[in-house]
C-alpha cells in the first residue's frame, strides 16, 4: 500500500534494494531419489535478461538447492551456503547431511530477518537413512520437510497440479485399493516436465530452458531407467554412493 | 543494528512495509535531526548519466560499444566522454548510469590491477575475476543501501575462453552471448539476438562491427539520451583495443512526404 | 407541476475517478482488466498497408488467451490493431466501425481512414485516457494508403512505419533497420513478420502467433496465424481420470425422459396454427 504514505507525509522516493527475476522451481521426493528442477529464464519486468541462468545448484552429492526470487540475493545465498558447507567439510571430513543443511539454511535466512534475502529456497536430496527429502523455506527461514513443493512465479499454477498428481488430492481411489505413497522416477520425471511446459504456456516469466537434477540414493532402483534418458549428464562428485544427474530440456522462448 | 534506543520497539510503518521486510536504516526515526544529514546524503539518484552499452561475442572474442554522451538530466551535457574502460590486457568494461560512480569504479579497478601486478606471482586478473569482483562490490554497496548507480558489462578473452557478463546497481548478474544495458536492452537486444545467437563462433570482425553499428544507429534514432558518436572496443587473444570515436550514419529521407500528424495534407 | 431543475454541468463527470483513486489509496484496487501486453505494427509498402500483431493476451503475468485476434475490422479496406485494455480496444473499434458504416451510407461514399482516425481520437480524447486503447489504424482510401497510431489520450501520429504495445521497441528496432520506401509486397510482409517476431521472442507481454493483414486499393487479405512459431509440445503423460475419481456426498438418480399422457378436454384448446 505505498499510496498511503503520501497521505501522511511526503517520503523521498528512495532506492529499492530488491527486484523480482521471475522463473519457477520445484522439487519432488521419491522413496530413494529426489528430483529438483527449475527453468533457466531470468527476467526483469517485460524483458528477458538471459535465456540461461541456472537456479538449481548441486551442493553435495546428497543435496541440491534451488533458489528463486531476487537473483542477486539467490546467487549470494548459494555462495554463502557453499562456503559454510566447505568449512564443515574441513572440520568434519565429510559432507553435511541434508537435514543439517536445512537447519543451517534456516538460521542463515533468519539471521537476515530485518533485511531478508528475497529468495524462496527448495532443498532436495537424500537423507542419511537413504530416503528422498524435500525441504522448502520462506524468505525468512520458516521451513518444513515435504514430499513435493513448487515455488516462484508459477507456484500458483504448479502446486495445485502437484497436489493432485503427487498427493492425489481430490481423487478417490478405486474400491479396495489405495494410492501409492511414493511414485517411481518414471512417473515423476514426466510430471516435472509437464509442469514446466504447462507453466511456460500460461506464465509469461517461465520458459527458455529446463534443468532437472536427479539425486539417487545408494543402490537406487531408478538408476537403470535414468541412464537411458535422452541428454542425461552425471555430475556426481564423490564415491559416497549417492549419484547426481542433470537432464536439460528446451522450453518455449516466447 | 539500530543504535538509537528510541527506535527500539517502535511499530513498523505499515504504509510502506506491510511485511516487515525493509531494512532497519530505512525506518523513520524520531531522534534528533542531524542538520548536515542532507550534505552527506548518499547517492540516491544518478546525476550525470550515460545510456546504453552493447556487447556481443564473435569469432575472435568480444565486441563492446557505447556512445560518447554523458547527460545531465535531459541536457546533453558532455559529448566526449568515454564509457568504455580497459582493465589489464584481457578485459573491457562498459558503463551506463551515473558517470561519477563509474569513474570511481575505474579507480578501484586500476588499484587492484596495480596490486595484482606488484605481486608478480605469474597471475593476472581475467574478465571472469574482474566481473566477480565487481559483482561483490556492487552487491555489497546495494546491501549498505548506498549503491553505485551503474549497469556494467564486463567482457574479455583469457586462455582461449570468451567471457561476457552483466552486473548492475542491485548486484544482479547474468551472462549471455549478447548483452545490453539501459534502453539497449529494449531496442538493441532483439536485433543482436537475431544476428548473433548461434553464430558466436563464426561471425567475423567485419560482420560483428556491422551488427554493432546498425544497433547504435537504431539507438540514436530512438533513444532520446543517445548520441551519434560512439566508440567500439574489441577484445581478442591479442589484447584490448578501444577505437577512436566513430560517427553514426543516418538517413532522414523517410520524413520527406509526411505532412502533419492527422488530417493535414499540406 | 414544475420540478426544480437539478444542476447538470455539461460534459463528462469524473467524480468516480476521484472515488476510485481514493479506494486504490485505501488499498482496494480496481478489478484487473485483461490487457493485451502486445506487439502491434503497421507499415507502408508499394501497393498499400500491412498491419501485424501477435496473439497473446495477458492478465498481469498470466497468459489469458494464447491466440486472440488483435487486428479489428473497421471497414472493408480499413483495419485497426489494438493494444492496451482488451475490452476498450474491442469496444472502441466496434463502435467506430459501426459509425463508419453509417457514415458511408449517409454520404454514399467509401469512408476514409482519416475519418476513422478523427472519430477515434475525438472519442479517446473525451475520455482523457481512461479508455485505455492504443491503436494502429491503417487502410487504403480515395487518397491512397494511410497509416496512423492513436494513443489512449487521443494524440495521433502519421508515419510510414509504426509500432505500439509493450513490444513496440523490439518491433521498431526491426523497422528502423529494415524499412525502405516502396517495398514489394513480399518484402514488406517479411519485415512485418520479423518485427512481430522480435516482440514475441524478446517481450514477455507478447507471444504465440503472428497475424497480418494486407490492405491494397481493391483487396484486403487477412492472414490469420500467418506464422505459428510457438506450437505447444506434446505432454509427457495423459491426464485422464478413472471413472469414479470424484468423490460425492449423495446420489440421486432422476429420470429425465418423462412419459406423458395428454388428454384433450373438448375443443378450442388446440393451438391455432392457421
Amino acid at each position: 500500500m505505498p499510496g498511503m504514505v503520501s497521505m501522511t507525509q511526503p517520503i523521498q522516493q528512495s532506492f529499492n534494494p530488491y527486484t523480482e527475476n521471475g522463473g519457477t522451481i520445484l522439487a519432488i521426493a521419491g522413496a530413494d531419489f529426489t528430483v529438483i528442477a527449475g527453468d533457466t529464464r531470468q527476467s526483469e519486468g517485460y524483458s528477458i535478461q538471459t535465456r540461461y541462468a541456472p537456479k538449481v545448484f548441486r551442493l553435495t552429492d546428497k543435496a541440491v538447492l534451488a533458489v528463486n526470487g531476487f537473483a542477486a540475493d539467490g546467487n549470494m545465498f548459494v555462495k554463502k551456503v557453499r562456503q559454510r558447507l566447505e568449512w564443515y567439510r574441513h572440520a568434519h571430513a565429510k559432507d553435511m547431511p541434508i537435514r543439517a543443511i536445512a537447519r543451517l539454511i534456516q538460521t542463515m535466512l533468519y539471521a537476515r530477518r530485518f533485511f531478508p534475502y528475497y529468495v524462496y529456497n527448495i532443498l532436495g536430496g537424500i537423507e542419511e537413512d537413504g530416503t528422498g527429502a524435500v525441504y522448502s523455506f520462506d524468505p525468512v527461514g520458516s521451513y518444513e520437510r515435504e514430499a513435493c513443493r513448487a515455488a516462484g512465479a508459477a507456484q500458483s499454477l504448479v502446486q495445485p497440479f502437484l497436489d493432485n498428481q503427487i498427493y492425489f488430492k481430490n481423487q478417490t481411489p478405486a474400491a479396495g485399493t489405495a494410492f501409492p505413497k511414493h511414485l517411481p522416477l518414471s512417473t515423476v520425471l514426466p510430471l516435472v516436465i509437464d509442469s514446466f511446459t504447462s507453466a511456460t504456456e500460461r506464465h509469461i516469466e517461465v520458459g527458455d530452458g529446463l534443468e532437472i537434477y536427479v539425486v539417487l540414493a545408494r543402490n537406487s532402483t531408478a538408476l537403470a531407467g535414468l541412464q537411458s534418458l535422452r541428454g542425461v549428464q552425471e555430475v556426481t562428485g564423490t564415491n559416497d554412493g549417492e549419484r547426481v544427474f542433470v537432464i536439460r530440456r528446451d522450453l518455449k522462448k516466447d | 543494528m539500530d543504535h538509537f534506543p528510541t527506535n527500539w520497539g517502535r511499530p513498523r510503518h505499515e504504509g510502506f512495509d506491510a511485511y516487515g521486510t525493509f531494512p532497519i536504516h530505512q525506518r523513520p526515526t524520531n531522534g534528533p535531526k542531524d542538520a548536515f544529514k542532507e550534505g552527506i546524503e548518499r547517492t540516491q539518484q544518478p546525476i550525470v548519466t550515460g545510456t546504453s552499452v552493447l556487447a556481443i561475442k564473435y569469432k575472435d572474442g568480444i565486441m563492446m560499444a557505447a556512445d560518447n554522451l554523458a547527460s545531465y538530466g535531459s541536457l546533453a551535457r558532455f559529448k566526449d566522454i568515454s564509457r568504455l574502460h580497459a582493465v589489464g590486457n584481457n578485459t573491457i568494461i562498459g558503463a551506463g548510469g551515473d558517470m561519477s560512480d563509474f569513474q570511481y569504479i575505474q579507480t578501484i579497478l586500476d588499484d587492484i590491477t596495480t596490486e595484482e601486478f606488484t605481486a608478480q606471482d605469474g597471475h593476472s586478473l581475467g574478465p571472469a575475476e574482474i566481473h566477480e569482483y565487481l559483482s561483490q562490490v556492487m552487491y555489497a554497496r546495494r546491501t549498505k543501501m548506498n549503491p553505485l548507480w551503474n549497469a556494467l558489462l564486463v567482457g574479455g578473452v583469457k586462455d582461449g575462453k570468451k567471457f561476457l557478463a552483466y552486473v548492475d546497481l542491485l548486484g544482479t548478474t547474468y551472462s549471455a552471448s549478447t548483452l545490453a544495458t539501459g534502453f539497449g536492452g529494449h531496442l538493441a537486444i532483439p536485433l543482436l539476438r537475431e544476428a548473433v545467437e548461434g553464430r558466436e563462433d563464426t561471425l567475423t570482425e567485419e560482420e560483428a562491427l556491422r551488427i554493432i553499428e546498425n544497433s547504435m544507429r537504431v539507438l540514436f534514432y530512438r533513444d532520446a539520451r543517445s548520441l551519434n558518436k560512439y566508440q567500439v572496443a574489441i577484445v581478442t587473444e591479442a589484447g584490448v583495443k578501444i577505437s577512436e570515436s566513430l560517427k553514426v550514419e543516418t538517413s532522414w529521407s523517410f520524413a520527406e512526404g509526411i505532412r502533419g500528424y492527422g488530417a493535414q495534407t499540406q | 407541476m414544475a420540478t426544480a431543475p437539478v444542476h447538470q454541468p455539461s460534459g463528462f463527470s469524473f467524480e468516480n475517478k476521484l472515488r476510485n483513486d481514493f479506494l486504490v489509496e485505501k488499498g482496494i484496487p480496481l478489478p484487473k482488466a485483461t490487457s493485451t501486453g502486445t506487439t502491434i505494427v503497421g507499415c507502408l509498402f508499394k501497393d498499400g498497408i500491412i498491419l501485424g500483431a501477435d496473439t497473446r493476451a495477458t492478465e498481469g503475468p498470466i497468459v489469458a488467451d494464447k491466440n486472440c485476434e488483435k487486428i479489428h475490422y473497421i471497414t472493408e479496406s480499413i483495419r485497426c490493431c489494438g493494444a492496451g485494455t482488451a475490452a476498450d480496444t474491442e469496444f472502441t473499434t466496434a463502435l467506430i466501425s459501426s459509425n463508419m458504416e453509417l457514415h458511408g451510407l449517409e454520404t454514399g461514399r467509401k469512408p476514409r481512414v482519416v475519418t476513422a482516425m478523427t472519430m477515434l481520437k475525438q472519442y479517446l480524447y473525451r475520455y482523457q485516457g481512461h479508455v485505455g486503447a492504443a491503436l494502429v489504424l491503417g487502410g487504403v482510401d480515395a487518397t491512397g494508403p494511410q497509416l496512423f497510431t492513436i494513443h489512449p489520450h487521443g494524440s495521433t501520429d502519421k508515419l510510414p512505419y509504426v509500432t505500439m504495445g509493450s513490444g513496440s521497441l523490439a518491433a521498431m528496432a526491426v523497422f528502423e533497420s529494415g524499412w525502405k520506401a516502396n517495398m514489394e509486397r513480399e518484402d514488406a510482409l517479411n519485415l512485418v513478420k520479423a518485427a512481430i517476431a522480435a516482440g514475441i521472442f524478446n517481450d514477455l507481454g507478447s507471444g504465440s502467433n503472428i497475424d497480418a493483414c494486407i490492405i491494397t486499393a481493391n483487396h484486403t487479405e487477412m492472414l490469420r496465424n500467418v506464422e505459428m512459431p510457438n506450437q505447444r509440445v506434446q505432454k509427457e503423460r495423459d491426464y485422464k481420470f478413472r471413472r469414479g475419481t470424484t468423490a460425492w456426498k449423495k446420489e440421486e438418480v432422476r429420470k429425465l425422459v418423462v412419459d406423458e399422457q395428454v388428454t384433450l378436454l373438448g375443443g378450442g384448446d388446440e393451438m391455432d396454427v392457421s
